[in-house]
């Protein structure tokens, strides 16, 4: 059986008392109401103690109301759907929730870490970088400790069970926040027949009306709220978004919305994503984002029961929850009065009002008076009594100025003290884009600076806290809004509600309230409360000479939590510029970012995860691979089967048969990954001709080239074989993971360089499947599957292409050749690929056909020494460096791209790395990829690296290990011997060969 | 994240369809060859890199495919134009490493 | 030291007379009218240059002049990782250096910069990474640096909520380790070179903006600036994210382009993640702060900007990296997002250099990867400014690579950020 629920009001609030809701609390087991939120029913329960503080592990309790909330920070669920560090105020209760504070070891009430409190004094702020230097080993133990003491809640260690999904809008008018004025705005904007999308982080709209007494003409403030979400709801050009936060702010009005869809579930009842980023881009952007109410700073005011004024209000009127039964509240300004009135008429005591005002007069306060309730102007709460719950306020008399006392000091006994030192406009959105705020002195806080958006902000987020005000600036920018994307004459229809607004009188800017002592030796004067930052730690910054606020901050951590100083920057700020003696304006903030509150990573991601992280490309065959137990090699998108292992082969006998089978007899090879690159036009050769080193200007229809593109830099960039399909029509070739590059490079070049050049490209890499079929026995096999063409060597030579019907499909058929043997690469239109694949599978099966992947190819090209690009070179070789010397045109007429660069003072000099091949002294070592090589293996270190191993295997047609390499000067170098240190403290000897290994002359591939 | 004009599109598109071609109006020389090194590495790599209006290269890449040309602030990123491939700006641009 | 030297026992004895006689940490002074040396930048590269003018060469008439606060650019904005494991031997012994640095700098600045040698972790996820790793680190190993290469058995146990499924989209195949490698407090690191550049005489002035670099008969004779000129024989311009506008001043122009690069991190959280886990192919790189935040780096916006801020897209693709890597991340919440701005070279190395106006030195273009090198760039830079030549590890970073074509190409090595 829950406890009774203490603090709850018979009456009153928008909580059902019908509707009960079990949750826990650290394990206890408590009740609540539809309607509340954690904080709400934690109050409800006399849950004082809900969080220990960060630095100095001192109890905690609830401040305020929303997502200013700096100390009820829970961790809600458990195992794999565990969400930690929400704060209390924001989480709706469900059946069967189970919270858990995130401090305090071993729980909040009894916290063997407060220790830590005993020795505060050794913990200043920086007290980390003056000490723990000595012994510099010791560090990482000091740490471990610091660490353990830091963080707040436990990341989930299981995989996130939800999911997550975006939404992409463009609206007219995007409104942020849907209190008065984001709500009045909307009603304008929709009227006026603007597509309006409307805001709000609570899960119902209203914002302040929600948890206030006030009336709009003849309506309640309730009534009228009802009212306007009934007209919005009615409106077909209206998107309301409850239980969403725009945390983002950027360039050319786009924001970012996270909407929170299902943690407010219980959890059999949650479908669908869990939460939904939306993705707005807004023609005009009204802010309507309210103010947050300053706490007051005074030793002792993080005792669990000093809360907001505005808060205690809040929890009275919205949840009917009291939390404490003698209220004492301590003002700077009429607003707060309304606390005070509201306790009274809920039927508890009200001990006093403190004002630090000396003569406060407003209507509230004589108001306040006539209940019979106590006012004590000109003075202050200095300090409070009691550890884990107020007990007592002490309280003294302050000067005109609110910095000194005046005279001694009284306690008056109270359980909960309710504070307010006005209120600070919430500029965070409008700041994001480094627009500055600025100070405004009559506010008593900063207003939104000038911005480049299109965006206006309206009501308390614009310094304009009365109710009406917010109304009619809501109406105005709602029509201006809307009038400006064309909706409308911009001109509001707002008739201003028949409301006795009473005025206020002058608040006092209060920013820390003096104690007997100075700042340095009263007890602790919180200024941040969840990072433990106190009035005299930003002083000691300064005194340190810690000046500019972002130094402040940094050094005091000061605004670094999670609540981002919401509740504590601008007392922050006051109180740093008072030490340093200038005033605010030009101390100024530290710089306002995204996020407003913190987001979910997940939802950030979106649906981009696991499967769908990155695209998968399959070729057409790929199912008959996977059939077939092949192995995957990642290229670029690509899935390409890596080797084809039959019953209990590991990758090196696997590889070693199907190289023995391609040079014995035949192989087949899905190449369907190659990019293909279409090109037409009047100046196709040409063009090509500028990109590749050598020339196309003479290829011929039917004929093949291979070629090396490079960068104008003269760095290899990319090679493969050119086709020449007709006059003026050419079929490039490029590497599998180098495709789009490429033809982005040939758009880019023809587009801002050469737009006279008649040229058309179109990628078909997907419109083909590639079957290559290498191997002596390739000509026995295409021939019975292929009748429409002469295939012998004379007629169809190698670097000769056909088209020609193979199994029946029209194909083109390429006599090129990637391992030396003789090859044709079967191009057929992709739907095909199985077809022919399996056409040539049938084909082959009298001589043993193999299929091979990927890495049987790189074997046997490397056998021939045909280089990788990327594997082989690395973006700082050029063709000379590969050898390859005799693929740059030396007489072409036009400088094709990187030409220029081979001829750079560095491209030309003496020891630049080679490329050349390397055999181990034993014939069975096989070099490991990477290694580095030196010519002396007993030097000392730094060794002097000669380069490195870019391919290595072990070539079972030559029954040796076989390695690329390169090397300072290696053509120069034939035949000497290097080594290559390995990690393990091996070194391999080996000597410098040429690069071909196998079949040096070509005969095999021209047969 | 910005938003864009395709100039052949005519239509405002999200960041997320283009790609940044880097700063706009570099010609290769005519005749590298007779570029000295110094010449031929300024070509290369050396930028004006504004702090201010600055002219640069987008490509439609998830759209028409086309480059083309934007000025914009670098410090406000405010777009002022885009202008196809071959044409002048409107508005004058920053010199090397200026302020505007 | 201006602030008496600090210790457990100066931290005790402060705490007595309740912390009011701690001194500054650095003085504030008006600048004098000329100087031996001007640093321009007040940021880490920048203070740590002061210190060893002073330190190691006696040259202690020195100004450093910052318009903004003092570590305000991107020593304050940076993921904080430290590691020397480049591939080149021009950038790795560079590095190298600094990491040695690094190891002494909390005790010989007297300023505990916590610097936290947790290891990094450099995923590979194909084949081709594996080759690149293996090629790195051996040559890290024969240039006497830290590393080795492991597999992702090993690296589960390093990292135990890192998902190495091999059925993973871009499985985890194995990673380059430097143990050596981590994490410092970036702020500190401005603080303790200024408090103790300060303590050698250097003047460090803030809130003070250069706004031309005078210059007679090709050398350079001081500093325009907002409070007025200032005299110098030598400058010393250490502006990332603003070397252009530098050298605009003195008119010259640079291979550097300026991008945004945007980093975020989360609420704290219990310890979860005790290495730096960096990854190229998938795309991100994440660490713990002592706070307990989740301190992720993003990749650079495309465009050039100025702004301090990127676009949204680039912060979607970092979390899909991240909850990639660490689908139990997926509901950890980001607390907070920012950007700096970078200076980047073609080869993503930086310019440690002469200029053709004489007295006038440039360090930047360090793009991406500036922060973990802070203590080298400062000791080669002082060193270089001291003596009119390159230091021997700043002479293959010389601007004039750009014309001869010696690049040194660590873009694969210079991290995620390309």
């Amino acid at each position: 059986m829950p406890p009774m629920q203490v603090n709850r009001l018979e009456k009153g609030g928008r909580v059902d008392r019908a509707d009960a809701v079990n949750f826990t609390f650290n394990g206890r087991p408590l009740q609540g109401y539809v309607g509340d939120t954690l904080a709400s029913a934690l109050l409800a329960n006399g849950v004082k103690v809900v969080a220990r503080s960060f630095k100095y592990s001192r109890p905690r309790g609830v401040v305020g109301h929303g997502s200013e909330e700096p100390n009820a920070i829970v961790q809600v669920a458990s195992g794999a759907a565990t969400i930690p560090n929400l704060r209390a105020t924001q989480v709706q209760i469900y059946e069967g929730l189970e919270a858990f504070s995130v401090g305090g070891w071993p729980s909040v009430d009894f916290d063997l870490m407060s220790v830590v409190g005993w020795f505060s004094r050794l913990m200043p702020p920086g007290f980390y970088y003056k000490t723990f230097m000595w012994p510099a080993r010791l560090w990482l133990t000091y740490e471990h400790f610091i660490r353990k003491a830091a963080g707040l809640g436990q990341a989930p260690q299981l995989r996130d069970p939800d999911s997550y999904d975006k939404l992409n809008h463009h609206c007219d008018v995007l409104i942020v926040g849907a209190g008065p004025a984001g709500l009045s705005a909307a009603l304008e904007a929709a009227s006026a027949g603007a597509r309006v999308i409307i805001a709000d982080e609570q899960h119902e709209m209203g914002g302040s009306l929600l948890s206030g007494k006030a009336s709009i003409g003849a309506l309640s403030g309730q009534q009228w709220l009802q009212d306007s979400c009934e007209q919005l709801a009615a409106y077909g050009n209206v998107t309301v978004l409850p239980r969403s936060t725009v945390f983002g702010y950027y360039d050319h009005n786009f924001l970012a919305i996270l909407e929170r869809r299902n943690d407010h579930l219980v959890p059999q009842l949650r479908t669908g994503s869990r939460q939904r980023l939306h993705r707005v881009r807004a023609r005009q952007v009204i802010l309507a984002t309210g103010a947050i109410e300053r706490p007051l700073v005074f030793a002792n005011n993080d005792v669990p029961g000093v809360m907001l004024a505005s808060s205690v209000c809040t929890y009275l009127n919205r949840y009917g929850v009291a939390p404490g039964k003698k209220l004492l509240l301590f003002t700077a300004n009429d607003n707060a009065y309304q606390c005070a009135l509201d306790w009274h008429a809920a039927g508890r005591t009200v001990v006093a009002v403190v004002d630090s005002r000396a003569a406060p007069d407003g209507p509230k306060v004589n108001a306040c008076r006539r209940a019979g309730i106590e006012v004590i102007a000109g003075h202050g709460v200095i300090d409070v009594k009691g550890k884990k719950a107020v007990n007592a306020a002490i309280v003294a008399p302050l000067n005109a100025e609110g910095t000194a006392l005046t005279g001694s000091s009284r306690p008056l006994d109270c359980d909960l003290i309710a504070c307010s030192g006005g209120w600070s406009p919430v500029v965070h959105l409008s700041s994001h884009n480094g627009v500055k705020p600025r100070w405004d002195s009559d506010a008593i806080g900063f207003l939104p600076g000038v911005s480049s958006q299109a965006e206006c902000s309206v009501g308390a987020a614009a310094g304009s806290y009365t109710l009406l005000a917010c109304l009619a600036e809501g109406a105005a920018a709602g029509a201006s809004a809307a009038g400006k994307t064309g909706n409308g004459n911009g001109e509001s229809g707002f008739v201003a509600p028949n409301t006795q607004e009473k005025t206020e009188h002058a608040p006092q800017a209060l920013f820390l309230v003096p104690h007997s002592q100075r700042t340095s030796r009263a007890p602790k004067q919180f200024v941040d409360f969840q990072l433990d930052v106190t009035a005299a730690s930003i002083e000691l910054a300064a005194r340190e000479g810690y000046e500019s606020v972002e130094h402040v901050k940094r050094y005091t951590a000061m605004g670094f939590g999670t609540d981002q100083g919401k509740l504590g920057n601008i007392n922050g700020i006051a109180i740093l510029a008072r030490a340093l003696g200038q005033d605010i304006p030009s101390t100024g903030t530290t710089m306002f970012r995204p996020c407003y509150t913190p987001t979910t990573f997940g939802a950030l991601a979106g649906r981009d995860v696991a499967d769908l992280f990155d695209p998968e490309r399959y070729t057409a065959m790929h199912r008959w691979h996977l059939e077939h137990g092949a192995q995957w090699e990642n290229v670029g998108q690509w899935k390409r089967p890596w080797y084809f292992p039959q019953s209990g082969e590991s990758l090196h006998q696997a590889v070693n048969r199907e190289c023995l089978a391609v040079r014995s007899s035949v192989g087949l090879l899905d190449a369907s990954t190659l990019g293909k690159i279409d090109i037409q036009g009047r100046d196709a050769a040409e063009f090509i001709t500028r990109m590749y080193t050598n020339s196309y200007l003479k290829l011929a229809p039917g004929k093949c080239r291979y070629g090396l593109m490079l960068k104008e830099d003269g760095m290899i960039f990319d090679d493969g074989v050119t086709a020449c399909i007709s006059e003026n029509h050419y079929l490039m070739h490029t590497t599998t993971g180098g495709a789009a590059g490429v033809l982005a490079w040939l758009e880019l070049w023809h587009q801002t360089e050469w737009p006279h050049l008649e040229v058309y490209f179109t990628s078909v890499t997907d419109h083909w499947s590639t079957a290559t079929i290498s191997g002596p026995n390739a000509r026995k096999v295409l021939a019975k599957v292929c009748d429409d063409i002469d295939l012998e060597g004379d007629q169809f030579k190698f670097l000769d292409w056909r088209e020609c019907t193979v199994a029946g499909v029209k194909a083109r058929v390429f006599r090129i050749s990637f391992t030396g043997e003789l090859s044709y690469e079967v191009n057929v239109p992709a739907h095909s690929g199985r077809h022919i694949w399996e056409a040539l599978m049938a084909a082959g099966e009298e001589f043993a056909i193999t299929p091979y992947g990927t890495e049987t190819m790189h074997v046997l090209r490397a056998e021939k020494g045909f280089i990788i690009v990327g594997q082989d070179t690395d973006g700082s070789m050029t063709p000379q460096d590969m050898n390859m010397d005799w693929i740059v045109g030396k007489n072409k007429t036009f400088s094709f791209i990187g030409k220029r660069s081979l001829a750079r003072s560095d491209s030309i000099r003496e020891g630049r790395k080679q490329l050349v091949g390397l055999r181990t002294l034993d014939p069975l070592q096989v070099l490991p990829e990477g290694s580095q090589i030196v010519n002396d293996p007993a030097e000392a270190i730094p060794m002097a690296m000669q380069g490195h191993v870019t391919s290595s295997y072990y070539s079972a047609n030559l029954k040796h290990s076989i390695a690329l390499a390169v090397v300072k000067g290696g053509l120069g170098r034939m035949g000497d011997r290097v080594y290559c240190p390995l990690a393990d403290g091996a070194v391999i000897e080996a000597e410098i060969v040429d690069s071909v290994f196998y079949d040096p002359t070509g005969e095999r591939q021209n047969v | 994240m910005l938003q864009i004009k395709c100039p052949y599109c005519q239509e405002l598109r999200e960041e997320d369809e283009f790609s940044y071609g880097g700063e706009a109006h570099i010609e290769r020389p005519a005749n590298p060859e007779a570029c000295s090194d110094e010449e031929w590495g300024a070509y290369l790599f050396f930028r004006k890199n504004p702090r201010g209006v600055h002219h640069e290269m987008w490509n439609h890449a998830a759209g028409c495919r086309r480059y083309f040309n934007v000025t914009r602030n670098t410090v406000t990123y405010e777009i002022l134009e885009s202008y196809p491939m071959g044409e002048k700006p409107a508005v004058l641009a920053a010199g090397p490493g200026e302020r505007n | 030291m201006s602030g008496g030297s600090y210790s457990g026992f100066s931290l005790f004895k402060n705490a007595l007379s309740y912390h009011e006689n701690w001194q500054r940490a650095w003085r504030s002074p008006k600048p004098k009218s000329d100087y031996d040396v001007i640093i321009i930048g007040g940021g880490g590269h920048g203070l740590a240059t002061a210190y060893y003018l002073a330190r190691e060469h006696g040259i202690t008439n020195v100004a450093v002049i910052e318009k903004g606060y003092l570590g305000g650019g991107n020593t304050g904005r940076n993921t904080t990782i430290i590691r020397s494991n480049y591939l080149w031997d021009e950038a790795a012994h560079l590095y190298e250096l600094a990491l040695k640095l690094w190891e002494g700098l909390s005790q010989e600045l007297n300023f505990n910069v916590m610097f936290s040698q947790r290891g990094v972790l450099n995923l590979g996820h194909t084949l081709q990474d594996m080759r690149d790793i293996e090629r790195r680190v051996n040559a890290n190993r024969l240039n006497g640096i830290d590393g080795e290469v492991i597999g992702p058995a090993e690296v589960q146990k390093l990292v135990p909520l890192l998902d190495c499924s091999p059925g993973n989209r871009y499985p985890v195949l194995g990673a380059s380790w430097q143990p050596r490698g981590g994490t410092a407090r970036h702020d500190a690191v401005a603080w303790g070179y200024a408090r103790a550049a300060d303590a050698l005489g250097v003047d460090l002035i803030q809130q003070t903006e250069v706004t031309g670099i005078r210059r007679e008969n090709g050398r350079v004779t001081g500093v325009e600036t907002n409070a007025g000129f200032i005299g110098a024989r030598k400058v010393g311009c250490v502006v990332a994210g603003n070397s252009g506008v530098l050298a605009a001043m003195a008119g010259l122009q640079l291979p550097i382009e300026s991008h945004p690069l945007q980093a975020m991190v989360s609420e704290p959280l219990r310890p979860c993640l005790d290495t730096v886990v960096m990854s190229n192919a998938v795309h991100g790189y994440i660490s713990q702060s002592d706070k307990g935040d989740l301190v992720i780096g993003a990749g650079i916006d495309h465009y050039t900007g100025y702004g301090q801020r990127g676009s949204f897209h680039v912060v979607e693709h970092t979390m899909q990296a991240i909850c990639e890597l660490f689908p139990a991340f997926s509901r950890v919440r980001m607390n907070r997002q920012w950007g700096g701005i970078v200076d980047t070279c073609p080869d993503a190395c930086p310019i440690i250099s002469k200029t053709p106006v004489q007295g006038l030195y440039f360090n930047c273009g360090w793009g991406t990867g500036g922060f973990k090198a802070t203590p080298g760039s400062g000791y080669v830079f002082a060193d270089t400014v001291a003596h009119d030549r390159p230091h021997p590890l700043a002479e293959a970073f010389s601007i004039d690579r750009f014309y001869s074509g010696a690049l040194i190409d660590e873009h694969g090595a210079a991290g995620v950020a390309h």
